[in-house]
């Protein structure tokens, strides 16, 4: 059952894994704890999930081509996009609130990717799938993450405070004064998940990527470098992505008078 | 339905604020001018766009038509210049800071900012007190005091004395007049008409009609 060094798992491993899992969905049935349902269907969704991007990853490996590798972000990306959408109680209406999230995520994933592939992991072809695909996948869930916990609190706060922020504005401030405090609230929520990752990291949790890696039969010490770098691309990541959502955020909610243009926002 | 313009050649009416055919959400156009060294009032029925009217004014919300400040039109000035040179106190304030004394940009040992203070039934210490401890009519001075210190030219102001005492009002009344005297010019609502008819020039009335003069008999 070895394979490159790697303890490679049959069938009847998950299986038993899986078998733990829905023990808990039995226990919750016959507790009445009502999760039953949600753990069946969130167990076989993402084995199947999984399996499947496990299928599209051996096909993208085998052929190292741009044109593949670009497909497959691209769905990452929109994928990502309305998870952000979905998870903001206050939306900017119409194709624009879309775009925001995704656009900051664009921006800001896309572009430290590249810049890692190019410049530190030195891979050739650069898009390599084998590198690109897991890398931009740690990025973008990551920055997906900052960017929906930011921009939810965002245009909540706003809708919330509008009387506050309308008050500053009469009062002859700016748009950037008017929505300061606001503005640094959000940063903070969006970095928080990462700093806070970043803090726990190697004393209170092994990273999941370096855990997979030292599975994998890498040397820990190999492992730990790919983590350290993983760790600096993510918070530089949803860093510049909770910035960029924040300005295009607020470029629609405050208008070249300095408004502030609530109907923008749904709900 | 509009009041005709003032004349514009009239150097004492083009001296301050000029809306010319103001609409905005489902209002108007209205046209009115608040010349400087005037008080002019607005009352009507709850509801009708008197708030909305103002926050055009201070173009806080899109409008159609044109402002005008000393003839020159609002795109002149960004819009935050504009809220300075016309500055709109709301029927209900919002602070952000803790304390009051920190929403207050001037030394607070300057006049005439001690002096109102006082008038307004403050004392120094006052500035120290916590926003959330205030009451309505607290607020309310406060707000006003904020925005006067700022000595914009033009002042529109949102049921000022909704919240306040006789006295206190009257001290208000008199307060806004010394600003008119001294240049200001304002636009007041209230619903209290004899209260329009004691501090305004003259008064209109905004209900379904459109904006119309108000006939108001004088005080004796």
């Amino acid at each position: 059952m070895t394979s490159g060094g790697v303890i490679a798992l049959g069938s009847i491993d998950l299986g038993l894994a899986a078998v733990l899992f829905f023990l808990l969905a039995i226990f919750s049935w016959k507790m009445s704890l009502g999760l039953e349902k949600r753990i069946v269907i969130s167990g076989l969704r993402m084995t199947v999930q999984l399996l499947l991007i496990g299928l599209v990853l051996k096909f993208l490996f085998t052929r190292v081509d741009l044109l593949w590798v670009s497909v497959m972000a691209l769905i990452m990306l929109l994928a990502a996009g309305r998870e952000v959408r979905a998870r903001q109680k206050r939306r900017i209406s119409g194709g624009r609130g879309y775009l925001i999230g995704t656009g900051s995520m664009f921006i800001s994933s896309f572009s430290i990717t590249i810049i890692a592939l190019v410049t530190m992991v030195q891979v050739d072809p650069w898009y390599s799938p084998r590198y690109a695909i897991p890398l931009l996948g740690m990025l973008l869930g990551n920055t997906m993450n900052g960017i929906a916990l930011a921009s939810d609190r965002l245009t909540s706060q706003i809708y919330d405070q509008r009387a506050m922020i309308e008050q500053r504005l009469m009062l002859g401030e700016n748009w950037q004064e008017a929505s300061n405090d606001l503005r640094r609230d959000c940063m903070r929520t969006g970095m928080i998940p990462i700093i806070n990752a970043m803090a726990a990291a190697g004393l209170v949790s092994l990273p999941g990527m370096m855990t997979g890696q030292i599975l994998g039969g890498s040397s820990p010490i190999d492992a730990v470098k790919y983590q350290i770098l993983i760790m600096f691309l993510i918070g530089a990541g949803s860093g510049f992505g909770v910035i960029c959502s924040i300005r295009f955020t607020c470029d629609r909610l405050f208008d070249d008078r300095h408004r502030l243009r609530l109907e923008y926002l749904d709900g | 339905m509009s009041l005709p313009l003032p004349c514009p050649d009239s150097p004492a009416e083009k001296s301050g604020l000029q809306a010319s055919e103001l609409g905005y959400l489902a209002n108007g156009p209205y046209s009115f001018s608040i010349p400087r060294g005037r008080c002019i009032g607005l009352t009507g029925p709850s509801g009708i766009g008197k708030s909305q009217l103002l926050r055009a004014v201070a173009d806080l919300i899109p409008f159609t038509g044109g402002l005008f400040y000393d003839g020159k039109p609002s795109s002149d000035w960004t819009g935050p210049q504009w809220r300075r040179l016309v500055c709109m106190v709301p029927a209900e304030p919002a602070w952000w800071y803790d304390q009051v004394g920190d929403h207050f940009d001037v030394p607070f040992d300057s006049h005439p900012f001690c002096h109102w203070l006082e008038r307004l039934g403050f004392s120094m210490d006052s500035l120290q007190w916590r926003v959330t401890r205030l009451s309505t009519g607290e607020k309310q001075r406060f707000s006003l005091l904020r925005s006067l210190v700022r000595r914009p030219p033009i002042l529109l102001l949102d049921e000022p004395t909704s919240g306040l005492n006789i006295d206190f009002s009257k001290e208000v009344e008199s307060l806004i007049l010394e600003e008119v005297a001294a240049g200001c010019g304002v636009l007041w609502i209230s619903h209290d008409t004899e209260q329009l008819g004691r501090v305004c020039d003259n008064s209109y009335i905004l209900d379904h009609d459109g904006l119309t003069e108000l006939q108001v008999e004088e005080q004796p």
